[in-house]
């Protein structure tokens, strides 16, 4: 294999990173405070509607990505405001969050006048960095050091204690003062936005255009990596790399002559999934997830 | 007085599931309007497109018959307190399952019954892990259910694109021998005694649910695990069961799907047949409560939206997704506790002064 290879695969790795790492980090904020929202799927379909109209009426990329923030912390507040105040079933409302993005978003589409495909023009699409071996977007850079930042949030500030108390004892929490429901809804506003901007980028910037299946996945994928990860948003990024990884492998071993006639590219798809389940199985004796986690608070 | 609180209590849900199907229409007719479309005319044209002749209820209910087994299977998981999303993978597998029969050529009468078999064992060996791992690993089945049905995802891709394929044509699997297949009601329409196959398993899961003291247990492990435990009921045994017989009958829809549904009885590469049907079973249960006779008419009222969708597309033209936010919307409703609580307020009321 050349070198040329080598950075292509590398490459394709990290922006596939992107938006699985950024939804899982605000997965990780949301459930260390005791929310689960299985809706990130569809919240990172809106994300990318939103980013696309919103860098075409502006004519700015940067806009596009506040515009797919802006949907996602839109959706984030119903999801938060669902699972606190009015003590909903989370799971259900991510549920009806996926199919609700699902249908508006082909709606969308085909009301644009495209049914199905709606592309970004080149001009408007996040402009990338020339790194002589590749190109690589701005964004790479920008999720690492968000992954970074969660974590000293979580583990090294006031805030993350009282995020992470909300989720280990609502109760106690309470009682101590704490504005539980508050602070739950706030986790997941900030959740809404990482999965929007998530979205923002998969349209404005990677693939350049708005597809109902644009999506394929990412939202699910980055739960898997939140429960991979234990809460820890640099595993998250870590989990996010891997995931990245077979994603350009399996795109790779599909389209390389000599490579695609031995090993089926499904096999390579599948691998991430798999190795999943083994680590969360392995894993889950040590990790520990918060005790209020998918319950509403109710104060006795 | 307790005579109606009692009634409330039992059409309660009844009235909840019509208010959210009332709120997701609203709504819809307000996304209708905001994009310039005229609502009644769509609306008019969406449910005689689905309920307006004998042709196209028999469209309506051939689209419900899959989404009553994959319901059902959410619906058993929820009675025993466990949120088994799998049904979608399952149902490839016992698509496939039901393919691979034919290569065996039985003979007539068996293909149809072994084909049904096998279509259910793989729902249950897709199923059993996500049981292994919640008992023996304390997996949450939300996370190994969503690991499991992208890997049967590729896993099927591959068997449509490598095993299974019509040598012919290779953009789908070998079609059912026409021994197997299951016959059309209606000459023209899609309906197949595969709804039958359905009905027969919603009066199969009504008498075990609540004439089996199998089904009580499970039902009582659901309403309170501790209490079911200090009661002497295994939760190990729940949570097996209720995970191979939802993955038995999510198998089975698949394999209704592929041996009923005319024209080709294969799986087509990408499989627009069977994609989406394990979801939208997840929103047929939670409209129907959960129980069985609510699923079959929460079925009926899916699939009348996804023939009328389509119908709504051709003549006032709007586009047949709204279909799909409309029923986001009803979900999402059905999510929010408020409105168990006014009925609540309403029964306190009815009970006399209490």
């Amino acid at each position: 294999m050349e070198m040329a290879h080598l950075w292509g695969i590398l490459f394709l790795s990290l922006h596939a990173m992107v938006p699985i790492t950024l939804a899982a980090i605000g997965e990780t904020i949301e459930e260390s405070a005791g929310l689960f929202n299985i809706g990130l799927e569809g919240i990172l379909l809106l994300g990318a509607l939103a980013g696309a109209l919103g860098a075409e009426a502006s004519g700015s990329a940067s806009i596009g990505l506040l515009s797919g923030m802006t949907a996602g912390a839109l959706v984030g507040l119903l999801f938060g405001w669902i699972g606190t105040t009015l003590r909903g079933s989370q799971l259900i409302t991510g549920v009806g969050i996926n199919l609700f993005a699902l249908g508006f978003v082909a709606l969308m589409l085909t009301v644009l006048g495209a049914p199905g495909f709606h592309s970004v023009s080149r001009e408007i699409q996040v402009p990338l960095i020339p790194l002589g071996v590749g190109s690589l977007s701005p964004l790479v850079p920008v999720t690492i050091v968000l992954a970074f930042a969660v974590w000293w949030l979580l583990r090294r500030t006031q805030l993350g204690i009282w995020i992470r108390a909300a989720g280990d004892n609502p109760g106690a929490a309470d009682v101590a003062g704490l504005p539980v429901n508050a602070l739950r809804l706030g986790t997941a506003v900030a959740a809404g936005m990482l999965a929007g901007l998530a979205g923002a980028y998969l349209s404005v910037d990677w693939f350049g255009a708005v597809t109902k299946e644009i999506t394929a996945g990412r939202g699910f994928i980055a739960l898997a990596i939140v429960v991979f990860s234990g809460l820890n948003p640099l595993l998250a990024l870590l989990g996010g790399f891997i995931f990245g990884l077979f994603d350009g492998l399996a795109t790779w071993v599909a389209t390389y002559p000599g490579i695609k006639e031995i090993i089926p590219w499904q096999f390579v798809a599948m691998a991430p999934y798999i190795v999943t389940l083994a680590v969360v199985a392995g894993g889950i004796g040590r990790v520990r997830f918060p005790k209020g986690l998918g319950v509403p608070y109710l104060r006795e | 007085m307790t005579t109606s609180a009692q009634w409330l209590r039992r059409v309660g849900p009844l009235i909840e599931s019509l208010l959210a199907g009332l709120i997701g229409l609203v709504i819809g007719a307000f996304i209708m309007l905001a994009f310039g479309y005229d609502p009644l005319a769509a609306y008019l044209s969406l449910f005689s497109g689905s309920f307006g002749s004998v042709y196209s209820w028999a469209e309506t209910l051939a689209n419900a018959t899959p989404l009553i087994l994959t319901a059902l299977t959410f619906a058993i998981a929820m009675r025993g307190g466990l949120f088994n999303i799998g049904a979608e993978g399952q149902l490839y597998m016992g698509a496939l399952a039901a393919v691979a029969v034919s290569l065996i050529h039985l003979p007539s009468p068996f293909n149809i019954i072994v084909s049904l078999v096998a279509a259910m064992v793989a729902g249950m060996i897709w199923s059993l892990p996500v049981a292994l791992l919640k008992l023996g690993r304390g997996v949450h089945e939300v996370i190994s259910t969503i690991m499991f049905n992208w890997i049967s995802h590729f896993f099927a891709f591959y068997l449509i694109a490598n095993v299974l394929t019509d040598p012919k044509r290779g953009e789908k699997t070998i079609s059912i021998v026409e021994s197997a297949r299951l016959g059309r009601i209606l000459p023209t329409a899609s309906l197949n005694y595969g709804l039958v196959i359905a009905l027969i398993t919603v009066a199969f899961i009504l008498f075990f649910l609540w004439r089996t003291s199998a089904g009580f247990e499970l039902r009582a492990s659901g309403y309170n695990s501790e209490a079911s435990h200090y009661a002497g009921i295994s939760l190990r045994k729940q949570v097996m069961r209720t995970f191979l017989i939802g993955g038995a009958i999510a198998g089975l829809a698949g394999a209704v799907q592929v041996m009923g549904r005319p024209p080709t009885y294969a799986v087509m590469s990408g499989m627009p047949q069977l994609v989406n049907l394990g979801f939208d079973g997840i929103g047929v249960a939670m409209i129907g409560r959960n129980h069985p006779v609510g699923i079959v008419v929460a079925a009926i009222f899916f699939g009348g939206l996804m023939v009328g969708g389509r119908i709504m597309q051709f003549d006032p033209g709007v586009p047949f997704e709204l279909v799909r936010v409309i029923e986001g919307v009803i979900i999402v409703t059905l999510a929010v506790p408020e409105l168990r609580r006014i009925f609540s307020v309403a029964r306190r009321k009815l009970s006399g002064g209490g």
